[in-house]
């Protein structure tokens, strides 16, 4: 019987056909391949958080191969030779093993905690951004508020994650976590029994937390940010204004190949720098704390940098008590505004946002167009006013190691933050506001008079005046539209070319600062493209 | 072959796939075009077979190849290196940094290999793509909310409500059962045992006094600090010096002459008369605030700092707050010397140690 050949070039199309009889895959293959993506810098924050959770994903699986989550007492006797024979819980005992018994355990260890520090900053540089930009405006406030949760939920995350390892610094935490829960008026007492089983610390709180922390935060991480990212690709991003972008278009790249490509370069790279983090630089040194006693704590005992606000408030809040005199008497402790209260209102405050702005504004239409922060001085403000609030509180949260180090009294820091926390947002809003009109009066100036050349002429009667290069002709006049107005002659291309180059000059004129924008040159495309409203 | 393109937004020809003049890019283009995609711009960074291409080769070449040999050097080290903890300066100290370094490098490696290629040999592109989101489909929106409310006709619950009623009293009960395992199974009493307001320096049960014992266990003699010294204390029980009485370890101070007599007339005031024994005070080492210990003594202001959130009490006058957050002073351990000349409590706190709570007072 004679063989059939067989084609190896043929296997693929035969392959694709096979599957497309069955899953019919190819029209929406065809749509993802070409969906355009708009591409700045400043979309790319985001995904830092994104890849830092999956790293976070990858390490902590692994170390969940090693770490045992108990409070059972067992006396040491690993190989860190300075706590030998020390009694300590099993999860302590558990996480010094992942550090000097598992080999390669402490570098994974290391790039979790990392990974963790950077997906919380990443998530809240990607929220200003988001902010400054008003990016979250109709029809986005949906994703606005997964993202604030995003937030909140890591939050979590991180503090049930450094509370794992039981040492002496995440118990002292957990001892102020179970304060905090006790601070809560009326129910304080039931919930901080029921979440520990009885009296701090229990022995079961641990088990508790392990289980949060891998499974239960996690699982809705994941949901949010499925759902976050689903939102984005289903309303699509949004993008700068510029030439040929308007409302109802997306000017960029499709997202295969080059688009794609970047992504997982742009990974990579995150996850490379994560780990050059992780080998060099010494993170939460939990061996030099010792397993947590109670009666034990040591002068800087800072939280993780994203908790550090919260720590601050606590120091900042005067000793209000407030006591109620029915019965017996109630009392609801000082602990309750600053840590209850206080992010109660902030997640409110940033959920309700983009609703209460849309209102103010009575705008209630769509915008698929970014604003430059200049363009919108109030809420730029606003914003400048949130960071400054945060930056207060963050200071205040290491304000005993900053009187330490400055040699300033330790009660002047806490008045000065009290102070500031009250003077510093509002002048932060004044400063941001003129900023704001500067800039915008500026952009406007050189669009009506032109750009400074920086050459003086001396006219017939004596006076100097400087030299401006219009921008429009003679009769015309130009419009702002949202995006860079060119400030420098080499911005116009007047000036020779930049000479670039380090050995040896490379000669291309400097780029100006525009991501890729359809080219105006021919007049068919013009018309092609600038389809719609200008913004 | 041909597509035709209904409704096309360019409204350009259809596109014969079979024509043989038709390069792959036109293929493309024409694809795009019926995702409403036009793409305006395509310009090739590189031209084919020219020196810059080569060389942008080279470079990403470069940093794939580099991987290799670092990602072969982690695997080495890991390998062969010295890894296990030692004391002092060993070369098991280099072991996590050199694993970083070349983890790092190698996977920069692949990061920016990827990115020269994208970069750099891609074409640019600028495509434009219809956003079509302003389109609302006003019937689309009529059918699917008539259908949504035929639904509701077909279940008839406005004609039936007695089916509404009973299923919304059936599935409260079930929700019921669904939350009742998970809250009555947390829950748990916090006044069990009066747990909250006693600590490990209750008097047994017998009427025993309790010891002050220091960490290691051994009881406590007024000779064992000197004046201005101080200690931290626990209970001589089972378990005294551990987690499980969390809130009990006390701070023993021995006052100088002068700041004694002064705690002493401030005892008095509050009706403390003889909680300290001659120059002694114990008072407890868990913040009123957050449950920090408060273990910074100042010998000098008789101040008791605690580390977490700055409050500061003052040790000769009944601890009270004299600034940072803390509302309540820290209660005071009534001490007293036995017959054997070591430190017994002789009841437990009389005000409630540790964070305040609603119902503390």
């Amino acid at each position: 019987m004679k063989r059939r050949k067989f084609e190896m070039a043929a296997v693929p199309g035969n392959v694709a056909r096979g599957v497309d009889d069955r899953f019919q895959v190819a029209t929406p293959l065809r749509r993802l391949l070409n969906k355009v993506f708009p591409d700045h810098w400043s979309f790319l924050l985001g995904e830092i958080a994104l890849f830092s959770f999956v790293i976070l994903l990858l390490t902590g699986v692994f170390l969940t191969f090693f770490y045992e989550p108990a409070m059972t007492e067992v006396l040491y006797n690993g190989s860190y030779a300075p706590l030998r024979g020390t009694p300590m819980s099993a999860a302590y005992a558990s996480s010094l093993d992942i550090t000097f018994d598992v080999r390669g355990g402490l570098i994974m260890r290391q790039m979790h905690h990392w990974a963790a520090l950077l997906f919380m900053a990443a998530i809240v540089v990607h929220m200003l951004r988001v902010f400054f930009t008003g990016a979250f405006r109709k029809p986005r406030e949906a994703n606005w508020i997964i993202g604030s949760l995003l937030f909140w939920v890591g939050f979590l995350a991180g503090f049930t994650g450094y509370s794992l390892p039981d040492d002496g610094l995440s118990g002292t935490g957990l001892r102020i976590a179970s304060g905090i829960m006790l601070s809560i008026p009326v129910i304080g007492s039931w919930l901080t029994s029921s979440i520990f089983d009885g009296e701090f610390p229990g022995t079961i709180i641990i088990s508790r937390f392990y289980i949060a922390h891998v499974l239960l935060i996690p699982g809705l991480l994941l949901a949010l940010i499925g759902a976050h990212l689903g939102l984005v690709f289903k309303q699509k991003h949004t993008q700068w204004p510029g030439p040929g972008r308007t409302n109802d278009n997306v000017v960029g790249e499709r997202m295969f190949p080059r688009y794609a490509l970047k992504q997982g370069g742009f990974f990579m790279v995150v996850f490379g720098v994560v780990a050059l983090m992780a080998g060099l630089f010494q993170i939460n040194p939990i061996w030099l704390f010792g397993p947590y006693e109670a009666w034990v704590v040591s002068a800087a005992s800072q939280p993780d940098w994203y908790v550090m606000f919260l720590d601050g408030s606590t120091r900042l809040m005067p000793a209000w008590e407030i006591y109620i005199p029915i019965g017996d008497g109630y009392v609801i402790p000082p602990l309750f505004w600053p840590t209850v209260v206080l992010p109660g209102v902030l997640v409110g405050m940033s959920v309700l946002y983009p609703f209460i702005e849309a209102r103010r504004l009575k705008d209630y239409r769509h915008h698929n167009l970014l604003q430059r922060p200049r363009d919108v001085p109030a809420r730029s403000g606003l914003g400048a006013m949130a960071v400054t609030f945060y930056l207060v509180l963050a200071l205040s949260g290491a304000n005993d190691v900053i009187a330490d180090k400055f040699n300033i009294s330790l009660n002047a820091m806490t008045w000065g933050g009290r102070i500031g926390l009250l003077l510093l947002p509002p002048l932060a809003y004044y400063v941001t506001y003129r900023i704001c009109l500067g800039l915008q009066q500026h952009d406007r100036e050189v669009l009506a008079h032109g750009v400074e050349t920086g050459i003086i002429r001396r006219l017939p009667d004596g006076r100097f005046v400087e030299v401006h290069q219009p921008l429009h002709r003679e009769d015309g006049e130009l419009e702002y539209v949202g995006w860079v107005v060119p400030k420098k002659m080499n911005r116009l291309g007047a000036l020779g070319p930049a000479i670039r180059g380090f050995f040896y000059p490379i000669e291309k004129p400097a780029e100006a600062p525009v991501s890729p924008a359809p080219p105006v040159d021919s007049e068919t495309e013009r018309s092609e493209i600038t389809s719609g409203e200008r913004r | 072959m041909t597509t035709t393109h209904p409704g096309n937004a360019g409204g350009d020809q259809p596109v014969d796939l079979d024509d043989p003049d038709l390069s792959r890019f036109d293929i493309v283009r024409a694809g795009a075009r019926e995702d409403d995609i036009e793409i305006v711009h395509y310009e090739p960074q590189v031209v084919p077979g020219s020196k810059a291409e080569r060389r942008l080769s080279r470079t990403v070449a470069l940093f794939f190849l580099l991987t290799g040999a670092s990602a072969t050097a982690f695997l080495a080290i890991y390998i062969w290196w010295p890894w296990e903890y030692e004391l002092g300066y060993g070369g098991d100290k280099w072991y996590t940094p050199l694993l970083g370094v070349t983890l790092g490098v190698s996977l920069l490696g692949i990061g920016f290999g990827i990115l020269t290629w994208g970069k750099k040999l891609l074409p640019k592109e600028v495509s434009v793509q219809d956003r079509h989101e302003g389109e609302v489909n006003e019937r689309d929106r009529t059918v699917t909310a008539q259908t949504m409310l035929y639904m509701a006709d077909e279940l008839g619950v406005k004609r039936r409500p007695l089916l509404g009623v009973s299923l919304l009293a059936g599935l409260a009960p079930v929700g019921a059962v669904a939350a009742a395992p998970l809250v009555g199974g947390l829950i748990s009493q916090p006044h069990k045992n009066n747990q909250m307001f006693t600590t490990g320096f209750a008097p047994t049960e017998g009427g025993q006094k309790v010891r002050l014992v220091r960490e290691d266990g051994r009881p406590i003699r007024p000779a064992d600090i000197s004046a201005g010294g101080q200690i931290t204390v626990f209970p001589g029980i089972d378990h005294g010096v551990s987690n499980k009485y969390a809130d009990s370890p006390a701070l023993l101070i021995h006052l100088r002459d002068a700041d004694a007599q002064e705690a002493r007339e401030a005892n008095v005031r509050i009706g403390h008369d003889d909680f300290m024994w001659g120059n002694f005070a114990a008072y407890s080492k868990i913040c009123t605030h957050a449950g920090c210990p408060a273990s910074l003594y100042e010998q000098q202001t008789n101040r008791l700092l605690c580390p977490c959130h700055q409050s500061q009490f003052l040790i000769t006058d009944n601890a009270k707050p004299i600034f940072g957050p803390a509302s309540r002073r820290l209660p005071q351990l009534p001490i007293v010397v036995d017959d054997e000349g070591y430190f017994v409590a002789t009841s437990d706190y009389t005000e409630t140690v540790g964070p305040d709570f609603w119902e503390r007072p």
